[in-house]
Formats: C-alpha cells, structure tokens, sequence
C-alpha cells in the first residue's frame, strides 16, 4: 500500500488498461460488441481519430478503396456532393472535391503506443518480445488451457503468480535463467512498481511503459483481463489477474536483460530523452477530414434509399384473417426468410422480437455439469430450465481422443485408426454429412425431452427451477405487446428461434443467436410457447386486458440459419384440426426455407444459384457441413438497418439481407414504454454487431482475426497463428470479406417527440444515438415525414433519390447479382 | 515397364510449370491443374503397382541421363523403385491428392492461391523425386525441392513477422541436413570412386567388402545420413522446428508437417539401410536418436496446450518408433505405421479446427474436478520440475541455437573490419592473386598443403559476415559471391583443377551473382530509408518480380539445382580427399551458411511486415 499518490498509481493504470483492452470473451462465449468500446463517449469520427493515433488502428477504408467505390457508382455522386457541402460550405467545395477525388496523400502507419519499449531495441540492441513472448504464452495458455493438453497445469484454484512461485519452489529447474528474477518472485516482493523501478527507473514513464508492453500483445492481455472480471467464462475456472500477468513479464524481461547484459544494465529511462504523452491526440489530418466524408458519402449512399423506400406511404393492413402467424428473431438473417414465408402464403403473418423472446434463464441439457445462459449476455437471469429424457446420445469420435498422443498408445492407434483416418477424410470430401464434431444446431436441446418450465418450488443454486404463473404472465405479455401483437391472433402461432451448424469452426457461437448468448434459440421457443399456451397464463393475461383466444397454440421452432431447415417441437400437443393445419404450414416453411437457401447461396462461390431448387438446397446443407468450407453461412455480413416498425412498413420493399427488424406497433405504445426496452436492447447488440463487423472488416489484422486458414486453437478458449502467437480476437477475414463498413441505421415508426423524450430515458442507449455509433431516423406515421436524429433532434430528411426501381420478382436478382442488391421497391 | 516410372515424375513437374503461367484470379483452372496432375498420379500409380505386384515385385533401377561429367566423376539422374518408393509414393499421392481436393474450396479467395497450389505442386515433385531417387546425387535434387518448398509455404503469409522468421528457422535446421547428405555423398564418393546408386548398395558382398575395409569411413557416412534424416525428421535434437512449421494454412501444415515432410528422414533411413546394416554402432545410434525423441516427444507432447502443437509433438515420437523400428530391421512394420501415422496426423490437423466443439462439449458433460495431488514432496519437487522442462521444451528450441548461431554471433564484432571497401579493394585483388598463382605460376611446397584449408576459412569467414551483416544487403551478397570464389580458389590448391570445372561452378556464380546485385541496387535506388539487414522491409508487394528473380539468383547462388553452381558444388567436394576432414568441413560449412545467409537476405529485403505503408498490418507477434 502506498501511502502517498506518486506520478504512478497502480491501481489506476491497471484500471485504465483493462478499459483499452480487447474485450472478447473465450470462444464458447463468443458474442459480438463494439470493438473500440473504450471509446464510446466520444462522437464516432472523434473516436476512431483517438483510436488510430494512439493504438494505430486503421478506422476506415482506405483512400484508394472509397475512390475505388466512387468509381464503381457505389457511392453517388450527389450524395457525396451533398456530403462535402454540409461539412465544408458551398464556397470551399470545389477545393475539396478534389482534393477527395484526386489528391495525393501519404498514409503512413503510426501509432503512439510501443514507442518507449521500441528503445529497447534501438539503444540496447535487444528484441525483448522476441524473447519474452514464447514462453510468457507458453505458461499463460498452458495455465489457462481448458482441455487440450493431456498434463494439464500441476496447480490449481491458487492464483497465476502464486503457483508459478509454488512450480519454482522445485529447486531442480527454473522458470528464469537468471537468480535475480527468480528472488524477486520468490522473496514476494515483485511489486509492479518496484519492478519497473528496476526495468524503466523514471516513474514518470511507467504508465506508458504498461501500455507498451500489454499491447504488444492486446490478444493475451485481454483475454486476461476478461477472465479477471468474468470467471465463467472458463468452464474449468482459472483465477488470474491482469496484475499477475504484468508482473510475470516484467519479471521475464528482467530475467531476459540480466541474462544478456549481467546486472550490469542502465534502467530503460536513462536513456530515452523526451517521449509524447500516449493519450495527448494531435488535431485531425486533412487525409482524416477527407476519409470522414467518404465514409459519410458511402453511408448516405445507401441510406438515402432506404429511407427514401420508407418514405413510401405504406401498405395498407390487410384485415384478412390470418392462417398463421410467426415470431423470429430480430437477426438479419431471418429478415429474408420471413420474406419468404409472407411471399409463399399471403395469408402469413411474421414478426420480430430479439430471439430469447424475453424469456431469460439458465439450462441445463440433461447430464451436463454446467449451466448454460438463455438470454443476451449482460443480463443475469434467476432462472433455471432443465432437460429431462433426452433421447437422443452425444457420439464420440475416436479420433478425437487424446490417448493418440502417447506413445504407446498412439502406436497402436496409428496403425489402426490411422487408415481408418484416410477413409474418413475420403467420405468428408466427397460425401460431407454430420459428424461428432459438428457444432450441430439441433443438438443443443433433444425434441423429444421434457423441460422443467413451471415452478414447483425448488431452488438450485439461487435459482428458480422454472417459473411462476406470474413471472410467466409478465414476460409473454411483454414480448406480445412490444412487437405489437394484441389482437387478430391467428390459430397457430409459431415462435422460432434459430440456431446455426458448423464445422471446424472455432467462431461457432458467433453463428448462433446473439441474444442467446451465442446459443442456438430452442429452448427460448419452446419455453415461451409453454408458457403462453399454459391456460392459468391466458387467464391471468386477460385480466390485463390482452385476451388471446382459447384456440389459439403456440408452437416453438427452430430454424438452422446455415442449413436452412427448421425442427417444431411439442407437436403432439396440438388438435387434429390443428394438425391439419400445421401439415399445411410446414409446406410453407419448407417452400420458404428453400427459396431463402437459394437466396444466400448467391453468395456462395461453390454453389450455382441457378440449378433446381431442391438440388441447391441440398449443396447448401453439405456446405454446412464440409470441413473444407471456411463459410458455412456468411452470418451478419452486409447488416447495416435496424428497423423498428409495423411489418407494413417495409412490406413491399426488398432489403436484401441487410436489415435487423424488431415488430412493434406505435399505436399499442403510445408512451414509447416498449420503445424503450427495444432500443435498450437493440442499440447495444445490433449496434455490437454491426460494428464489430465495422471494426473487423477496415483493420483485418489489428482488429479483427486475420485469415483464419493458419488459425491453432489455444486452450479451448482463443485462436492464434501458428503456435507461439498472440491470441486473435475480432472476426476472421472470411466472415467479413463482402461486409461494407457503414455504421447500422435505426429507423423507428412513431411521433419524433415520443422518440426524443424515450432515447433521452437511459443514458447508456442515448450514447449510441448522440455519439453517432448508430444513426436513428424516424418515420412519422401521422405527416408519413422522415426525420433524422442530428445533434441531439430530429430534422426533417429529404431523400435525394427522387425514384426506386419497381421489380415484380426478385429472382432475376438474386440469380445475377454477386454484390449487395439495391433497395428495390417490390410488388 | 521401367520406364512407366518416369511419369510419376514428369507428371507433377508438367504439372507445376503450367500452373506457373496461370494468371492468379483463375481459380478453378490452377485448382484443376493441381487436381489433374497429382490425381493422374495416383492413378498411374494405382494401374502400376498392381501390374509390378503381380511381376514378382523386382527392384528397378532405371539410369537416365548424365547431367555432368568429368574425368572419374560422373553426375547422372538415377531412378530406383522398391517396396519402399512404393509405400511412400502411394501415401504421398492420396494424401496430396485429397489435400488439394480439400484446399480448392478452404483456399478460396485467399490471397496467394496461385503460390499456394504452386507450392504444394513443387513440393510434391520434390517429393516424389526423393522417393524414387536411384543414387543419392538426384535424391539430392528432391531433398533441397523440399526444403525451399517448406520455406515457402511456412513463409506463405509472407507478410508477418511469426511466419517468415519460423521459416527461416526451420530452413536453417533443413539446411544442416542437407549438409549431412553432401558430406555423405563426398566420402561416398571416395568410398565408391563412383556416384553409387541405391541398388548398388543392395548387393551384399560389395558393401560388405568395401565396409570391411573402410569401417571408418563407413560409420561417418552413416552418421551423416542419420542427422540428415533426424534434421528432416524433426528427431532429436532437432525438434523444436516442427510445432513452429505450423504457421501456413491449416492444409499445408496437415500434410507436410503432420505426415509427408517429416516422414522423410524415415525414408533416408529405410532407403539407405543395406549400407549401415552391418555397422552396429549406426544401429545403435539410431535407436538412441528415436528413442529420446520418442519419450521427449511425448512427454512434451502431453503439456502442450494448443492442438497444432500438440499433434506435432505426439507425430515426432512416433517417428522417432519408426526409427527404432527401422533400426531392428522391422520394415513392413516401419512402413505401415509411417503410413498410418501419416494419414492420422494428416485428418487430425485437418479437423483441428473442431476440437473447439468437440472437447467444450465433453467438457460440459464430463467435467470431474482435479484428481488427488503428489503427497510426497521429493515426487511434488520432481513433478513440477519435469512439467516446466516439458513447457520449455526440454531446451531443444534453443539447443541448435546455442551450438551453433550463437558463436556465429559471436564473430560479428571480430568481423566488424570487414566493410565494403575491404572487401572490394583487398580481398578481391587478393582472389585474383591467388587465381594467377593457381593457374599460372603454381606455388610449391608447404605452403601449397595449407593454402587449400586457409582459402577455405576466408571463405568461412566471408558467409559468416554475410550472414552476421546488419546494415548493407549489398555488402552481405557480394561477401557470398567472393566465398565462393575462394573455395573454388581452394580447391584448386588442391587439385589440379581444369578451367572447364572451374567454369562450370564459378558460371553459375557470377551469373547469379550479377543479376542478385542488380536486383538489390534497384530496389535500393527505389527505397530511399534504405534495406538494412537489421529489419524486415516487406517489400515483396511493391516489387513482386524484383523478389521473384532475386530469389532465383538466391537460388542459384546457394547451388540449388537451377544453375551449374549446383553441380559444380559437387565436383568441388569430389576434389576434397578423404583425408582433408577439416578441409570438407569448412567448405560444408560455407555451403550451410551461405545458403542460410542468402535466404535471410531475401527475407529481411522482401518479407515481413512494411512498416512504411498504411496497408493493414498484423502486430509483430500475432
């Protein structure tokens, strides 16, 4: 403890570190968010200039890539025109057209951060990583590892540093070359501060000494720092502090220099003269000036159309009755399937809610160890499910086992499963189908087991085991009246999660439902139709005045996003009547689901969209399944909208696959209540999504995963190249390659005012808003006007576009277009 | 039927010259080349070796062309097919084959498809050269297809920093393999006063003779041959190269480092085995080396807590059984488990990806908490001990290290005096000099004992600059030039040496040499921060065809079977008698760095990250 504050303060800097680091969970984890979430209060441009000076990120296209999309016609010249207009004035405008069209710039790399520990390679002629980064690794994963080595880590449950310490106690062999060190970590008095006293001497330099040093690799500091603030993370828990880390590596350089130099070494401050502050940021450059109304100018591109397509009047509701209805996912990657579903039976209905359907709980698949969580990831739920008579078993995969790795055993094994081998990789090549190893959707929960869903007065844990007839009442409410489904029920009602398969895809939960916590949607489904079919439920929902027909079922589903198939559960409860119904419906989903294979198969280099649709249906499903494909499914690429409306609304306009939509109806919610909690969650996911996308696809190397060909698997919880790199958070380049980084618009139906006052609820919604993180335009249903949020109000939008192109069918598009298909105004 | 041999060689060789002129955007057509030429392989073999089953197995030795000869030298391209080429040259097919089926669609919109499939068909030929190699000279050819085929696919993401140094690394431990296989092939010169071939050496009575003799000799051929075979097949002490190959795409690590590459120390072994059969020393030997490795290995293998590193591990110490095996004379059994481990290894690192899924999932249902702990603090002490030595990898990574670079290290500041005015304005008149006394005046006496071995270790000393040099890339290339110069030199104190081989190696030289300088100055004049050896530049990307030619006159500067260098390199050792030890290790050793020195040029100059251009860049170590 220090008594007096010095120029370092430890506990500050550790703070401060851990708020800069990448933020990814362990893969079993893996849900997406903003990857410069450090920078969020500031505005967006500010943001990503702090971030690029200090961190040398790259934050937007290159120059040579927006020109590129000029020339492509992919950004308008109108909108660019208006663009440089609005930020320079009429007068400087021809200056600066050219400047963005054909000036020259030299774009160099430079970061402030590694710029003092640089020193010691130009001083003391040392490459301090070099040496130090192998093995720091090699101990970090081997501590953390989850399951992969076959000797796991001899000490547990007692703390990084304190069992390195306790290794060491063996006398025999050491963790340094040198005695210094190792006294120092034996002897307990390895304070981060004394050590860099050793390693910099200038307090002064401390702060930045750290910076340096733990972004040299953000991989294994972050993943550190996230397993310090979130345990579970690991399901073989680990305790290990960002502290420790630092102090083990501090240790390790000085183990590194005595070994080269002896004790006979000036501090690294003595010789480094005078060094920028990290964090003090230089103004914007004119090339950023310029970057930033391309950037602009692309998003405007886009969503001139957009909100000139919304400006539309809208379709009249139909006051047919319905034959079915269904609940999806607000996933961008159900909009399209809900386009078909309507398009193949008119009489169908769809909606949007985020896919645990406002049901949150932990699960239990029956005979597992652990929980797993049901809902989106920030929030802790005070329930528990749990799977009984499950049918189906989990298979094993002998190739799998480690025993091949020892020698004895691995001799036997070699000759005999080894030939074994050749066969199977023969069979996954040429006829790809469902292994153990694949992350199959449709495993998650067993169709045939039973879930213990009402509460019967056991708790496990702290936790409910299922729910009470109120909490359930509470929750089916409010996702019915949030997406705006109050009356006109139809007979069947279905509520689909969804769910993705892969294989050897470490990035797996990215595939699944985000709002599930990167877990196929089942169990939400059917925890929520349970609920809502439960008759004490109906009783104790028309008291509130939301009275759901006696006949109307709801049946849960889920639907598989790289297969394109759908599983419904607790069929059996239906009627006969319904029955027939249900045999009707399912034609329609199959129809649809193939239409939408066809749709995302455009995409797909391997597969010919043109060939009959049942045969590319299948060559979709094998995709899912190949071991040799690196895109399963092309997952949220080109996502940029997030509309917040009545199914109306859009109805006869073709989004491609871009939109995330959440139903909801202004009318049911004058007061902007369940606007509210929409936004609360959607700015945040969608808004993850979208810029980690963002993020990920602008600086592949430093943001995202790079190219996950050369990806080794460390510990069960991250990737990294090859076997002694840094981990690699961020998505890989085969997940973003076809996104286009724009920031995602939120476009709302209802009155301005209602929405202004609703953002401005919950400040932590409102900084995606006033920060420009998200754009938000509002369609206002009474003038049919478009409004655009810009500095903290509304302003009317004129759409410069003055026509879309009307298409009867979408085919000929889907079947010739490679690239993102226009806004395109449908019949 | 002998000659149905040939197309296992000339079919990939077609194969990869064609894929050569493809343009980089078609896909499928590089994709289908590959596809074709190592399927048209597999099924000529599949067609061959039935009908050569079915005729009673015979061993075929096919003599092709000579390439070079000289008075009581005589360099020729020599075939040989056994059980053993057969075993391996199906294996490697099928696995080539379904590896480049696989790396179609994993590769596609890669950048770097074209050098991929380039590469992976280069390899194979050098692949299957080496199996059906008849005398050591084209195993030769094959063996260094190998090793710079490795360099460049471990290098393949040519712009980070972790690849391009493990590929230096790993073609460093290749390299001084490859000297094992030059002196095996200068003493077997001697041995033989003939380019032996394989079947030659199956014949009983003549090695038995020879041996009886020689013995000596004998035990250092096979001692050579054995680490060339451990250096390629990742044994001790070599280890520690393998886990660190894995840095190309998952495929390429799957089938060269999991399964053919490194079965091809294996090979040497069983391809060599009635030369050492009789000499128990090598037996026991052999045994020792796989035998280390196999219990290193494991042990090893069992702490690491990442897939590829892991699987690496667990492959090394089965080969180092096949090596056990080997040695007991065991070799159908050697054969079947190089091939089982092969395929295993292969379709593990192939699906490495899944053990995500896999093993998160049995976790999650089969999670026990910790067994009991080691009561007993001697067994505690000794527990945690082995455990951290097994992190560290039992010090193997930085054995070589050690042994070998560090007191090349060392000399850097002996050699600071050498800039390059020196060697330009002394060591160049004195090469001349000597070229004048050779040739013309002769020099007598005492004198003319020692000049050979003290031209030699100016040589030496030349590569050792060279590969020690941190600012001039220039003053390093032409320091490799003037070494080989002074080995030429040399060799002619010791042997009445006419122009005609003295051409055919210095040709080869200059030529490289010219076009090499040309290429630096360029880009030198081009880049005005300069090319200092101390970093890595990354300047492939700007000057794709400057890298390319300067890598070629890399090549044929370091005598690979490109340029007449590489045969003159041969004659070279020829004229080294067998009595000269020291003489033929330093020139070995100027072969071994000078190759090392050239490739590290290449890769400081035109690999690794730019740090000067705003492209995206991977942080130094991810």
């Amino acid at each position: 403890m220090e008594s007096i504050k010095g120029l370092f303060d430890e506990h500050d800097v550790l703070h401060k570190l851990k708020h800069y680091l990448p933020a990814q969970a362990s893969l079993k984890d893996f849900v997406h968010h903003n990857t410069l979430h450090a920078f969020q209060h500031l505005k967006f441009h500010e943001a990503l200039h702090q971030a690029s000076q200090i961190f040398g990120y790259k934050t937007y296209l290159s120059l040579a890539e927006f020109r590129n999309l000029y020339q492509e016609g992919k950004i308008r010249e109108d909108v660019l025109d208006r663009t440089i207009k609005q930020k320079k004035g009429e007068s400087k405008f021809p200056e600066w057209k050219e400047k963005l069209l054909q000036h020259g710039y030299n774009a160099m790399a430079a970061s402030r951060v590694g710029h003092l520990r640089a020193q010691w390679k130009a001083n003391y002629m040392i490459n301090l990583d070099k040496v130090v980064h192998p093995f720091l690794y090699r101990l970090l994963s081997a501590y953390l590892d989850q399951g992969i080595s076959i000797w796991a880590f001899p000490i547990e449950r007692k703390g990084f540093l304190t069992s390195l310490r306790e290794i060491e106690q063996n006398e025999i062999v050491s963790i340094f070359k040198t005695s210094r060190p190792r006294n120092l970590l034996m002897e307990g008095q390895c304070t981060i501060k004394g050590l860099l006293q050793i390693l910099v001497g200038e307090e002064a330099l401390f702060e930045q000494y750290l910076f340096d040093q733990q972004f040299s690799h953000p991989g294994w500091s972050g993943i550190v720092s996230v397993i310090e603030q979130q345990p579970e993370t690991l399901l073989d828990s680990k305790t290990i502090t960002l502290h420790d880390l630092i102090c083990l590596e501090l240790l390790l350089e000085i183990d590194a220099l005595d070994n080269k130099f002896g004790r006979d070494w000036q501090p690294l401050g003595t010789q480094v003269q005078s060094l920028e502050p990290l964090f003090q940021v230089e103004p914007f450059t004119e090339l950023e000036e310029v970057l930033i109304m391309w950037q602009e100018a692309f998003e405007w591109s886009y969503y001139d159309d957009v909100l000139k397509s919304i400006s539309l009047p809208s379709a009249r509701e139909s006051d047919h009755r319905k034959r079915f209805q269904a609940l999806f996912c607000i996933d961008d990657r159900e909009y399209s399937l809900r386009r078909y579903i309507e398009r193949t039976d008119p009489d169908a209905e769809t909606f949007g809610t985020p896919g645990f359907f406002g049901v949150e709980f932990f699960f239990q698949p029956e005979h597992s160890k652990f929980y797993t969580k049901a809902c989106p990831a920030p929030v802790t739920p005070a329930h528990l499910i749990r799977e009984e008579a499950r049918r189906n078993s989990r298979q094993r995969d002998p190739h799998y086992t480690k025993r091949s790795h020892l020698p004895l055993q691995g001799w036997l094994i070699t000759q005999t499963l080894g030939f074994w081998s050749a066969l199977k990789l023969f069979l996954n090549i040429f006829k790809p189908s469902v292994t153990p190893a694949t992350s199959y959707s449709f495993q998650h929960m067993d169709k045939h087991s039973r879930l213990s869903i009402e509460y019967k007065g056991e708790e496990v844990d702290g936790l409910k085991v299922g729910f009470t007839v109120e909490e359930m009442a509470r929750r089916v409410g409010n996702t019915l009246r949030s997406i705006g489904l109050v009356k006109d029920f139809a007979s069947i009602i279905y509520v689909v999660g969804h769910g993705a398969s892969s294989v050897n895809n470490t990035h797996y939960a990215g595939y699944d439902c985000g709002a599930c916590c990167g877990r196929p949607g089942a169990v939400n489904a059917r925890v929520f139709s349970y609920m809502a079919n439960l008759p004490a439920v109906r009783e104790r929902l028309q008291k509130d005045g939301l009275d759901i027909p006696q006949e109307v079922v709801f049946i849960g589903a889920m639907h598989d996003t790289t297969r394109d198939e759908i599983e419904f559960y607790d069929e059996e409860k239906l009627t006969s009547g319904q029955k027939d119904n249900h045999h009707i419906n399912e034609v329609v989903f199959g129809k649809a689901l193939s239409l939408n294979a066809k749709e995302r198969s455009r995409r797909f280099d391997t597969v010919n969209t043109k060939k009959p649709i049942r045969k590319l249906h299948e060559e979709v499903k094998k995709r899912s399944v190949s071991l040799f494909e690196p895109r399963p499914e092309l997952n949220h690429a080109t996502n940029s909208l997030c509309i917040v409306g009545r199914g109306v609304l859009t109805k006869n306009v073709f989004l491609d696959r871009r939109a995330f939509m959440n139903s909801y109806d202004y009318r049911v919610d004058p007061e902007g209540k369940h606007l509210l909690s929409i936004l609360n969650a959607a700015a945040p996911v969608c808004g993850g999504i979208n810029l980690e996308y963002y993020f990920s696809r602008v600086d592949n190397e430093k943001l995202g995963a790079g190219t996950k060909l050369p990806h080794n698997v460390m510990g069960l919880f991250g990737v990294a190249n090859g076997v002694d790199g840094d981990l690699r958070p961020g998505l890989p380049s085969q997940m973003v390659e076809v996104h286009d980084p724009i920031r995602l618009m939120f476009v709302v139906e209802h009155y301005p005012e209602v929405v202004l006052k609703t953002i401005k609820l919950n400040p932590a919604t409102y900084e995606w808003f006033i920060n420009e993180w998200v754009y938000l335009a509002v369609k206002d249903p009474g003038s049919e006007k478009i409004y655009r949020f810009v500095d903290g109000q509304f302003r009317e939008y004129q759409p410069l576009r003055a026509s879309l192109q009307k298409v009867g069918d979408t085919n000929s598009f889907i079947e010739n277009y490679l690239e993102n298909i226009p806004v395109l105004i449908t019949d | 039927m002998e000659n149905f041999v040939h197309l296992f060689v000339i079919l990939p060789l077609a194969g990869f010259v064609i894929s050569l002129f493809i343009p980089g955007k078609r896909e499928s057509i590089i994709s289908n080349i590959t596809f074709g030429t190592v399927g048209g392989t597999l099924l000529a073999g599949m067609i061959f070796i039935p009908v050569w089953v079915l005729r009673q197995v015979p061993e075929l030795n096919i003599r092709d062309i000579s390439l070079y000869t000289a008075p009581g030298y005589d360099f020729f391209i020599d075939f040989y097919f056994d059980k053993v080429s057969a075993v391996y040259l199906m294996v490697g097919a099928i696995l080539t084959f379904l590896v480049t089926i696989y790396s179609r669609y994993y590769l596609h919109r890669e950048s770097g498809y074209k050098r991929f499939f380039n590469t992976v068909l280069f390899f194979y030929l050098g692949f299957n050269i080496t199996v059906l190699a008849g005398n050591f000279e084209t195993l030769f050819i094959g063996w260094e297809i190998l090793g710079l085929s490795s360099f460049l696919l471990i290098a393949f993401y040519r712009k980070r920093y972790l690849p391009v140094k493990n590929a230096l690394k790993v073609f460093t431990i290749y390299r001084i393999g490859d000297v094992g296989i030059l002196l095996a092939m200068w003493m077997s010169h001697h041995l033989w006063h003939e380019n032996v071939t394989f079947m030659k050496l199956n014949n009983y009575e003549l090695v038995h003779e020879v041996l009886q003799s020689h013995s000596a000799i004998g035990i250092f051929i096979s001692v050579m041959i054995v680490i060339a075979a451990a250096a390629k097949s990742a044994q001790f002490p070599f280890s520690a190269w393998l886990p660190r190959a894995m840095e190309g795409p998952t495929p390429s690590s799957a089938i060269f480092y999991g399964s053919l590459s490194v079965h091809i120390g294996a090979f040497l072994l069983l391809r060599t085995f009635p030369f050492w059969e009789h000499q128990p020393v090598v037996h026991v030997f052999i045994v020792v080396v796989g035998l280390i490795t196999a219990v290193l290995g494991s042990v090893i293998a069992r702490v690491q807590s990442t897939v590829k590193s892991q699987i690496a591990y667990a492959s090394m110490a089965q080969i180092g059984i096949i090596f056990i095996e080997i040695a007991a004379g065991w070799h159908t059994l050697a054969l079947i488990h190089f091939a089982g481990n092969s395929f295993l290894r292969t379709y593990q690192l192939l699906t490495s990806p899944s053990v995500v899924t896999y093993l998160i999932r049995e976790q999650f249902y089969n999670y026990m908490p910790r067994r009991k702990y080691h009561e007993n603090a001697f067994m505690k002490r000794l527990n945690h001990a082995v455990y951290l030595l097994s992190i560290k990898e039992w010090h193997m990574d930085s054995v070589v290290f050690t042994f070998f670079f560090k007191p090349l290290k060392k000399m850097r500041t002996v050699l600071r005096f050498l800039t390059l005015k020196n060697v330009l304005y002394v060591f160049v008149p004195m090469c001349l000099v000597g070229f004048d006394l050779a040739y013309f005046n002769g020099v007598e006496g005492a004198l003319k004992q020692y000049l050979p071995a003290i031209l030699a270790a100016i040589a030496l000393l030349m590569v050792i600059k060279s590969y020690n040099e941190r600012t001039s890339s220039r003053l390093a290339w032409l320091c490799i030039v003037i070494a080989h110069f002074f080995i030429d030199l040399g060799i002619s104190f010791n042997y009445h040496f006419d122009g005609r081989e003295t051409f055919v190696y210095l040709s080869g030289v200059v030529v490289s040499g010219i076009i090499g300088y040309i290429c630096l100055h360029r880009v030198k004049a081009m880049e005005h921060h300069g090319i200092g050896l101390n970093q890595f530049h990354g300047l492939v990307s700007q000057y794709p065809r400057t890298a390319f030619i300067f890598l070629m006159s890399c090549l044929g500067l370091a005598g690979f079977p490109i340029t007449t260098t590489f045969f003159g390199e041969d004659v070279i050792l020829t004229h080294v008698h067998e009595d000269q030890l020291i003489l033929a290790v330093l020139v070995a050793l100027t072969f071994i760095i000078n190759g090392i020195a050239l490739i590290r040029i290449y890769a400081r100059v035109f690999l690794g990250a730019n740090p000067r251009t705003y492209h995206e860049q991977a942080d130094l170590t991810s």
